[in-house]
């Protein structure tokens, strides 16, 4: 537990929410001697929180009316609205998903931990511009971020195989932890990629694979996805820098707190914020400093929800760019049945992965590439519900006969690609739909571009290739289709050396307001081959160092 | 040392493994598992009761549940106790539903009436006319509100009621289990025999 601060005290820096990024700001900073309250507007979980319940934690995804979200976001109470374009009303539609309790998508995450090659950097230097999209070079490349990857994965705890994949890019350190253990899916991608040449690999995982730094190694319970970890053995934010963070005694993570606007002066720079408490009494914390660390669609909301007579379309948003150039995760998912059991709902999601297509090819015709993974992904409820074949029987006793069949002997494949930034797709506020606390609901356009749909088409291809060559005795894929929302989040207020077509500089700080900071996935300039976690940590670590030095040396304006 | 069985027997687990390998688990097994059994077998021990429907609607609703998951060698939804799920659901976290369990037996009960006269319930009908009528309804939204409860039911954690004795997971092979140890199946078993060659 860290120290209990007054809303009347200016801490040195208040962050908004307690995700991935924000736990390591949270933690870089208090270590660094800074006084800090993060934020949270979910709750303070623990590992007894974090039960095989199936129904109560993932229900969301197998039917959206069933249970309270206990995880992630409850669209009852926090509704989104989706359209396809600026020319239509949007409709109710659940389209963003993401993480809200301590910890944030890092409490329920697969734990793929892919950091970003070096192609992703300057993919638009190399590839050549597209058009009508924002497809832009990072003003940052690989190696500026390649010691917060490597202290990333030292502090979180990862585990991997350094230098099993060819087309890993360069690495000051090896994971400190060895891989986790092998599943049949991973043996089978593997032997499948082999036969295909391709070059298979040990996931990284943000599991320990053994005990590190007072916490368990994993037990293979296999609730991993969508689950929170009983073992503290999956690398969350929670499970790793929150407790650091509070032990340093500066660091307050303040739960149930829903921010609803960031304050500024009459110098236009940020004073604290205003937020919910649990009993929906509005609250003011002042800072001297502000970073919003929401994801990629609640940070560019806050922004737009924090409008003043200095910024009247919203925070930080002289440019009209917050929100603009969303990326949602583009993927695809391929399931096959084999002839003996691989019960490969014990253990981690994934265990082995393939990058041989992760650079876009100019052969292919089109612009586009992408990870693939071997993984367990339906759990029982799930699986008795989507998890046959396509045509199977839905009930009586054929039904019956393949439930019992099937469920250890399946697997599936899924696929992860790039997703190009469109100006046009984007996060904005409802004109009239409200949340339970009265605020503009998030209003989402998106249309993806037809690049991205062929690249999942091409993936799709691929991922039964794959099953075939491992011998699957029954595959299938899914239709593709323009997305409709996401659980990565990403792009919304990207960062930039142009104040005129980004949100922050290169260092997160707000062109429009000296001390406030976003860090998180709406940061990235483009969404990589997502799996994004790794990289929005590693922001988050040189965004600290950054936000350090400058704090150090004076130089963040804070209000008077 | 005792192992409790409630919330603070995973902390107990979680502060134990700290700093120890999985040996100590595998070591320590039979007695986690023993604490586990223990706390389901408390847990399925209280005989179940119906909250909304009537024990006539129930009588109804589990007989539809039956054809959609039917009991032959194996237990089917009856012996999971699926009714008893959907009883609390309704009371519960699907409570919006309650009307259309209460319309949709009413029309599924005049269905029967119409099509075959002299049998007043669907749950009298033979096993052959009830899968007749359930395939002429399938597509209704009662039916399919029916179908997911059913599934829902036979495999959701049993501590809603439904899924008894496990009866789901033992069907389709799930171990619902906090630690579980290599080979975790066939293919991994043989990768790792390979490689003792």
């Amino acid at each position: 537990m860290g120290p209990k601060f007054s809303n009347s005290t200016a801490v040195d820096f208040l962050i908004v929410g307690a995700g991935g990024a924000g736990g390591v700001v949270a933690k870089e900073l208090s270590t660094n001697g800074f006084q800090v309250v993060v934020l949270e507007q979910g709750p303070y979980l623990h590992e007894d929180d974090f039960i095989h319940d199936e129904l109560k934690t993932r229900n969301i995804y197998v039917h959206p009316t069933y249970g309270e979200p206990v995880l992630t976001n409850d669209h009852r109470k926090q509704p989104n609205t989706f359209r396809r374009s600026e020319n239509e009303t949007a409709q109710p539609y659940s389209s963003v998903l993401y993480g809200r309790c301590v910890g944030g998508g890092t409490v329920h995450f697969t734990g793929n931990y892919w950091r970003l090659h070096e192609v992703d950097f300057m993919e638009r230097s190399k590839w050549g511009p597209i058009a009508g999209t924002g497809f832009s070079d990072w003003p940052i490349t690989y190696a500026d971020l390649e010691p917060y990857y490597t202290k990333a994965e030292w502090e979180l705890g990862i585990s991997g195989l350094a230098g099993a994949s060819p087309f890993d890019p360069p690495r000051s350190k090896p994971y400190p932890l060895p891989p986790m253990p092998v599943k049949s899916s991973g043996i089978l991608l593997e032997r499948a990629g082999k036969k295909l040449g391709l070059h298979p690999f040990p996931a990284p995982l943000a599991v320990l694979s053994q005990p590190y730094r007072g916490r368990s190694g994993c037990q293979n319970c296999g609730f991993c996805e969508w689950f929170g970890c009983e073992w503290a053995a999956k690398s969350s934010s929670l499970a790793s820098v929150i407790p650091m963070a509070e032990e340093t005694g500066r660091c307050e993570i303040r739960p149930n707190s829903y921010v609803k606007r960031v304050e500024v002066d009459a110098q236009g720079r940020v004073t604290g914020a205003m937020y919910f408490d649990e009993k929906q009494n509005a609250q003011f914390q002042r800072a001297k400093a502000v970073v919003v660390c929401a994801n990629g669609s609640e940070t560019p909301r806050l922004l737009l929800l924090s409008d003043s007579k200095m910024f009247p379309h919203g925070l930080a948003n002289s440019n009209g760019m917050v929100g603009k150039f969303l990326m949602f995760d583009h993927g695809t998912v391929a399931r096959a049945i084999f002839e003996h059991p691989l019960n490969d709902y014990q253990g981690v999601q994934v265990t082995r992965i393939i990058h041989d297509f992760y650079d876009a090819d100019p052969k292919r015709g089109f612009y586009g590439g992408g990870g693939i993974d071997a993984r367990f992904d339906q759990y029982p409820v799930a699986y008795g519900l989507t998890g046959l074949p396509p045509g199977s029987p839905r009930w009586g006793a054929g039904y019956k006969r393949l439930l019992k069949d099937d469920f250890r002997r399946g697997m599936a494949i899924f696929t992860h690609t790039t997703s190009l930034p469109l100006e046009s797709n984007s996060i904005s506020l409802d004109p009239t739909l409200r949340d339970a606390w009265g605020q503009p609901a998030i209003r989402v356009t998106y249309t993806s571009h037809p690049d991205d749909l062929k690249t999942m088409q091409f993936f799709s291809g691929k991922a039964l290739e794959l099953l075939d060559a491992a011998g699957a005795l029954e595959k299938w894929t899914f239709p593709i289709e323009s997305s409709k929302g996401g659980v990565h989040l990403l792009g919304s207020c990207r960062m930039g050396n142009d104040p005129k077509t980004s949100v922050v500089n290169k260092y997160h700080q707000a062109h429009d307001v000296p001390n406030l900071f976003l860090v998180d996935g709406s940061s990235m300039v483009s969404a990589g081959r997502h799996q994004p976690t790794c990289t929005i940590q590693a922001l988050a670590y040189r965004a600290a160092d950054h936000m350090t030095r400058m704090a150090k040396s004076g130089s963040i304006k804070t209000s008077a | 040392m005792g192992i409790p069985h409630d919330g603070s027997r995973r902390q107990f687990l979680v502060r134990s493994a700290t700093g120890l390998t999985s040996a100590w688990m595998l070591a320590n097994w039979p007695a986690v598992l023993a604490a586990h059994e223990h706390a389901h077998s408390v847990a399925d021990s209280a005989a179940p009761k119906l909250e909304f429907l009537s024990a006539a609607q129930a009588t109804e609703i589990e007989a539809i549940a039956s054809q959609i998951i039917p009991s032959d060698d194996t237990p089917g939804a009856r012996e999971a106790h699926v009714v008893y799920f959907i009883d609390r659901a309704l009371t519960t976290f699907d409570r919006d539903s309650q009307s259309a369990y209460t319309h949709g037996l009413q029309e599924l009960q005049s269905k029967v009436q119409a099509t075959f006269p002299g049998k007043p319930l669907f749950s009298s009908l033979s096993s052959e006319d009830q899968v007749r009528l359930l395939t002429a309804i399938e597509k209704t939204d009662f039916f399919e509100r029916v179908r997911v409860h059913t599934i829902m039911g036979f495999f959701a954690d049993p501590s809603y009621g439904g899924n008894f004795e496990q009866a789901g997971w033992k069907l389709i092979g799930f171990e619902n289990q906090p630690v579980h140890q290599q080979p975790f199946g066939y293919y991994d078993a043989q990768a790792a025999k390979e490689k003792d060659k």
